[in-house]
């Protein structure tokens, strides 16, 4: 079990060196946040309600995960790096899950900025947006790293994640939108919770099917 | 596996295919009772089993796809991508025919507040996008897994998006559109039930058609190989 | 320890491999030749079990942790150091004296001196090296090496063969090479694609 824990903390610490190093993935979705967020300022017209504005910020929050979610498994596949992982006798699910973990340590600093930056170009955020960002993420990036693997094992792989993962991210919006708008956030949060749980745990155990070839 | 005609359940499932429609469409115009909608009802008796047929495909391609997967069944792949591809194609049936329904009875080709309608479009984004997934990726393991894996996250995505909807509905549209409820007279029943065992043979009768031509495929594949 | 009936692979509708018998005993050593593009990567990629067989059955006896992989890629990450990248896998297979095997291994490679250097500065030659490092990490009872000789010059090369005489009576080899007559004395076996 340990060991277990032993592999994914090695693997997420390797994603992380590399990010700190070539420092590629962070800072662009560091700016497509906020770019995205001026465009939405453009694209809502006078009259729009602040709940429109917040419904925005999670269009914003998929679409740069879906950013850093198309790097996550890049070097593995152009580099066969791969390989190399899926040689070492780790679980094939520990690579999801360090994956997951470093994917997920991208888009939370990315949201450091993006919050901010939300509150000061449009409305506040209150503890229950807080808490549906941050379930909202878990399901994101658990589904989303698994879904990445699938496309990077086929041909136009940048076209194919967004298509693959939009649909299942559709719930995720519902319950994150729903938790910042509405006047019972908890029911919402809930259903964040239970979509986290689900698909974290098929994602988990269906990863290695994912990577055999 | 025998490929021959004679052998498989084709022409069975074709011929009770043809009889089950025969006999709904019969029902449908000439025994149940016309509502006070007007004849455009009578979508409703096609609508909702094709709808239900579709889930059944899902529900059969994802079946397969956990097979493939837990029990190494070979031929398990192809049978969960026909199965799927036929429940595309019921759902894009779904969509047409609530959307004429919407039209008809309410003036809009398409109403957000209808849960099973937005339901059916987003399994039918997912489920093209399996189309994408697959022809993307050589034929081989790799892609059986993939499209398996992907097949079960889609069945699960059915209640997980149903209960997404319902909720959404809340902070979208708190005032619903009146619908009718399932009660319906006996014969209207009849009517639902025969229509619905109808489009159910029709998947088979197609699944066990597309199946063997793919099998058939299969076969001249592998025998063209032996002889090279 | 390597047992094959009727092994084919293939990828979509092309057939790499066909219908092969293999034995390999343990302490055994098989060389693979043929030309280019013949299946020899894809029948050592089979036996380390990158990839899974399309039809007949593969017996590998031996388990992931035991296994020794030299591809065509070198399996490293551009932006880690030399040092770095032993670590993470000397970390994954477990290897015991982690740091004290990584320090020996790039001695013996000619490595030590840059092993603080990032793997994107490393020549062609030095990536093989680096290869064979991380390949030999974990001391390995099953080494199967893809073309190891490639890119290597002659200091390398000659590193090279002392390893693999000193390795070969401790382990199996499955090694693939355009050049046969280097290991040629160390082979027990020949296997030919065609």
């Amino acid at each position: 079990m340990s060991a277990y824990f032993s592999d994914v903390l090695t693997l997420a610490q390797k994603d992380l060196r590399l990010e700190l190093r070539v420092r590629n993935t962070v800072p662009a979705m560091l700016l497509f946040v906020v770019s995205a967020l001026v465009v939405f300022h453009f694209a809502l017209p006078a009259g729009s309600s602040d709940l429109a504005a917040k419904g925005m910020l999670w269009v914003a929050i998929v679409f740069t995960a879906l950013l850093g979610l198309g790097r996550a498994f890049v070097a593995e596949r152009e580099q066969r790096l791969l390989d190399g992982l899926l040689l070492a006798p780790c679980d094939r699910s520990a690579i999801w899950l360090a994956k997951t973990v470093s994917v997920l340590g991208f888009l939370v600093v990315a949201e450091l900025v993006a919050l901010p930056a939300f509150a000061i170009f449009f409305s506040g955020i209150d503890g229950a947006t807080i808490a549906g960002v941050a379930l909202a993420d878990l399901g994101i990036c658990a589904v989303g790293t698994l879904l990445a693997a699938m496309a990077v094992a086929g041909r136009a792989r940048e076209l194919l994640l967004p298509l693959l993962f939009l649909p299942l991210a559709i719930p995720i919006v519902v319950g994150g939108v729903g938790a910042s708008v509405a006047d019972d956030p908890g029911r919402y949060l809930g259903f964040l919770a239970l979509y986290d749980a689900v698909f974290a745990i098929i994602s988990w155990a269906s990863f290695e099917y994912v990577v055999t070839e | 596996m025998s490929t021959s005609l004679r052998n498989n359940r084709v022409p069975l499932a074709a011929g009770l295919a043809f009889a089950l429609i025969s006999a709904a469409i019969a029902l449908v115009f000439f025994y149940a009772p016309v509502d006070e909608d007007g004849l455009n009802q009578k979508i409703f008796y096609f609508h909702v089993p094709i709808a239900l047929t579709a889930y059944a495909c899902f529900i059969w391609g994802a079946w397969k796809g956990l097979m493939h997967l837990w029990k190494g069944k070979p031929g398990a792949d192809l049978e969960s991508y026909v199965a799927i591809h036929l429940g595309v194609i019921f759902g894009a049936m779904t969509l047409i025919t609530g959307s004429l329904w919407a039209k008809y009875r309410w003036g809009h080709w398409w109403l957000w507040s209808e849960r099973q309608l937005v339901l059916f479009l987003v399994l039918f984004l997912f489920y093209s996008a399996y189309f994408m997934l697959r022809f993307s990726v050589e034929p081989g393991p790799q892609r059986e897994n993939l499209c398996a894996v992907y097949a079960i996250f889609g069945v699960i995505l059915i209640p997980i998006s149903f209960l997404a909807i319902r909720l959404a509905n809340q902070y979208i549209h708190p005032i619903a559109f009146n619908r009718h409820g399932p009660q319906m007279a006996t014969s209207q029943f009849a009517t639902f039930c025969v229509c619905l065992a109808a489009m159910l043979a029709l998947f088979a009768a197609l699944y066990q058609f597309e199946l063997a031509g793919k099998r058939l495929d299969e076969k001249l594949r592998e025998l063209r190989e032996l002889l090279a | 320890m390597i047992r094959a009936r009727g092994l084919g692979r293939s990828f979509g509708a092309k057939r790499v491999v066909r219908d092969l018998d293999l034995d390999v005993p343990r302490g055994g050593f098989l060389l693979v030749t043929g030309p280019n593009g013949s299946g020899k990567t894809t029948l050592l990629r089979l036996v380390a079990g990158l990839l899974v067989p399309t039809a007949g059955e593969l017996e590998v006896d031996t388990t992931r942790e035991r296994v020794g992989f030299l591809g065509h890629e070198p399996l490293v990450y551009r932006e880690l150091t030399a040092l770095e990248n032993l670590d993470l896998y000397g970390r994954l297979y477990r290897v015991p004296e982690r740091r004290e095997r990584i320090g020996m291994l790039l001695e013996r490679f000619g490595l030590w001196d840059v092993r603080n250097e990032r793997a994107d500065s490393f020549s062609r030659g030095m990536l093989q090296r680096l290869s064979l490092c991380r390949t030999l990490l974990h001391d390995p009872e099953l080494l199967v090496l893809d073309e190891p000789f490639n890119a290597l010059d002659e200091e390398g090369s000659s590193l090279l063969d002392r390893e693999l005489a000193e390795l070969r009576p401790g382990a199996t080899f499955v090694v693939a090479t355009h050049d046969p007559d280097r290991v040629e004395h160390l082979a027990s076996d020949r296997l030919a694609f065609a």
